[in-house]
């Protein structure tokens, strides 16, 4: 289909793989995202808590480096020790980041196809449904993944580094937990997000709803738990569980008294919840009964 | 000449979308370089083709593209389709290049050679110069030559085109069914043609295919029919005197071995058998004296294949 001849001809050059393709959604996606000089400030911004988690660990093994600043902080060692219970908080502030930033993301990502009856595009293609999910999933999972696990475990390290001798032995457990954690909430996350995004068409609407799902059923769980004193209704609220689920991979005190065996049951739950409604939403055409 | 090879066969396919059956027992073998799909609209033209690029699943019977099994080969066979939707498709916020070249990749070309072919795509279709505005912003006609770009940016071998003229001005039209008869003509993709607008696919296409509620009411070679009707004459016979003589003239051209029979206002119909033409209807009135006053060809063949189906409950070819 030379430009100069005008006419059409079919291709027969190499073809990418398959298992690779669902990657080029994300590579849209991500240059369309950091298009917007405010996402670039707000993401940026992600960063500042582990940021100061790298001075701060910097400083415990730099005393000699407070003192030449004049700060008597001598007991910082017995006052904030670095271990599970640090990287446990390090992971619920950068959680809260990666809430807001997908609330930020996600509503672009599959209610403008939908709108515009661009999945019809997609899937007339040697592209199916679970791409087009997964790679979707993965726009909110490189982003998320950059602002936790990926931080949290090279403080781990550099901590591991600095101290020396049986720390690692000793806090072994913590980097399996914040592999893990970082992507039980990467998972749950984005896939409400998306599933949010697959049914509120408006993306202003989309984040409200977020919003309200996150920040409106956890206070309404709170306010039901201390009127009825049942841990049932801390259900409702997405932060507990995912706070409770990392509890249990830390080895940390549960933030209620919610079993981290139902937490666990109701993250998978809500889980395949959201994926069913993803699939029942993501089709080429809808059909009308 | 061998006949050409089938590029779709529907075998007894029918799909039942929310409860209610829309295609039911289609049966045809599909061979030609452009093929209408025609019929009122709700008659399962659209249906069929989301069905054939799997996006439905048939309730029974199959359909094979390019011999590949609808239901097991999807994505073989996605990957020999260039899909253009009757609705306004596009992703928002990317300029019409880069819409193409996302497209492209997800077919599975490399990104150098999606972009290359993206930008040769938008120039083929006219796009040139707008190519790097955002899609968003494009009027219908463009919309329309943006979405043929899309079908066409990974060189597909079958090309589905859905309604391609909708909400196109004349001369907008021409130029979208001048692309479909260079594609066709071209002979590197076969193109399926679905419309409501028999003149697009009379312009356009070799055979139809005619739904009627979701069956096929008509398979037609509209070449063949063609050249038929290029054979079928309607003459007026009168003698020197003015006399009709269409009963004399009759006699005469069946010893050509033409078949006969009367029609109105007593007029004549007639076959042509191989190797005679109309320039010997001529001589043989001349020979014999009489007049022809008026000699018509058989014409607006489509039209008639399609009011033909659409009377009836026919099921099958012509």
């Amino acid at each position: 289909m030379a430009v100069f001849e005008r006419t059409y001809h079919r291709y027969d050059g190499p073809l990418t793989t398959r298992r690779r393709r669902f990657l080029v959604v994300p590579r849209y996606a991500l240059a369309a995202v950091m298009r917007s000089r405010a996402f670039v400030m707000f993401y940026l911004l992600c960063f500042l808590p582990p940021f100061a988690g790298l001075i701060m660990i910097y400083l415990r093994h730099n005393l000699s480096a407070l003192k030449l600043l004049g700060m008597r902080l001598d007991r910082l060692r017995e006052v904030l020790p670095i271990d599970a219970d640090f990287f446990s908080r390090s992971l619920a502030l950068q959680g809260f980041f990666a809430f807001l930033l997908a609330v930020v993301v996600a509503p672009a990502l599959i209610s403008p196809d939908l709108r515009n009856n661009g999945l019809a595009l997609y899937l007339s293609r040697p592209f199916s449904r679970s791409e087009y999910v997964l790679g979707k999933l993965s726009v909110l999972a490189l982003l998320i993944s950059t602002i936790t696990w990926v931080p949290g475990i090279l403080l781990f390290l550099l901590q591991g580094y600095l101290e020396g001798g049986g720390w690692f032995g000793e806090q072994w457990r913590v980097l399996g937990a914040l592999f893990a954690g970082s992507w039980v909430l990467i998972v749950s996350l984005s896939l409400l997000a998306l599933t949010v995004s697959a049914w509120v068409k408006w993306k202003p609407v989309a984040r409200i709803v977020l919003l309200i799902l996150f920040f409106v059923m956890n206070a309404f769980g709170r306010v039901m738990e201390m009127a009825l004193g049942t841990w049932w209704s801390e259900l409702l609220s997405m932060r507990m569980v995912i706070e409770t689920v990392w509890a249990s991979l830390f080895g940390v005190a549960p933030p209620t008294g919610m079993p981290a065996g139902a937490a666990w049951v109701a993250l998978l739950a809500g889980t395949l919840l959201c994926l069913g409604l993803l699939f029942r939403r993501v089709r080429a055409y809808e059909v009308v009964r | 000449m061998q006949p050409a090879a089938a590029i779709i066969e529907l075998d007894g396919l029918a799909v039942s979308l929310g409860g209610r059956a829309v295609l039911r027992d289609l049966r045809a073998s599909l061979a030609g370089r452009c093929i209408g799909l025609l019929g009122p609209n709700g008659a399962g033209k659209t249906t069929l083709l989301h069905t054939l690029l799997g996006f439905f699943r048939p309730s029974a019977g199959t359909a094979r593209v390019f011999g590949k099994d609808i239901r097991t080969e999807t994505a073989a066979i996605r990957a020999q389709m260039g899909y253009m939707p009757e609705s306004d498709s596009f992703i928002a916020g990317m300029s019409g290049v880069r819409f193409v070249r996302l497209m492209a990749e997800l077919s599975g070309l490399p990104p150098a050679a999606a972009l290359e072919r993206a930008h040769e795509a938008l120039f083929y279709v006219g796009l040139g110069e707008a190519r790097y505005r955002p899609v968003d912003s494009y009027s219908l006609g463009m919309k329309q030559l943006v979405k043929l770009a899309q079908a066409l940016a990974h060189g597909p071998r079958l090309l589905f085109l859905d309604e391609p003229t909708n909400g196109l001005d004349p001369p907008a039209r021409r130029r979208m069914l001048e692309l479909i008869r260079g594609i066709r003509d071209g002979g590197e993709a076969r193109v399926i043609l679905s419309s409501h607008l028999l003149r697009d696919v009379e312009e356009c296409c070799e055979e139809v295919l005619v739904l009627k509620a979701g069956r096929v009411a008509v398979y037609a070679n509209l070449e063949a029919e063609r050249r038929a009707n290029r054979r079928l004459l309607e003459l007026e016979v009168r003698a020197a005197d003015g006399a009709p003589a269409a009963p004399a003239f009759a006699e005469l051209a069946a010893a050509l071995g033409c078949e006969c029979a009367p029609g109105a206002r007593q007029r004549l119909k007639l076959v042509l058998p191989d190797g005679v033409e109309a320039r010997d209807m001529f001589r043989l009135a001349a020979g014999a004296g009489l007049q022809i006053r008026r000699l018509d060809y058989k014409r607006d063949s489509l039209e008639d294949i399609f009011l033909k189906a659409m009377e009836g409950d026919a099921d099958g070819r012509v």
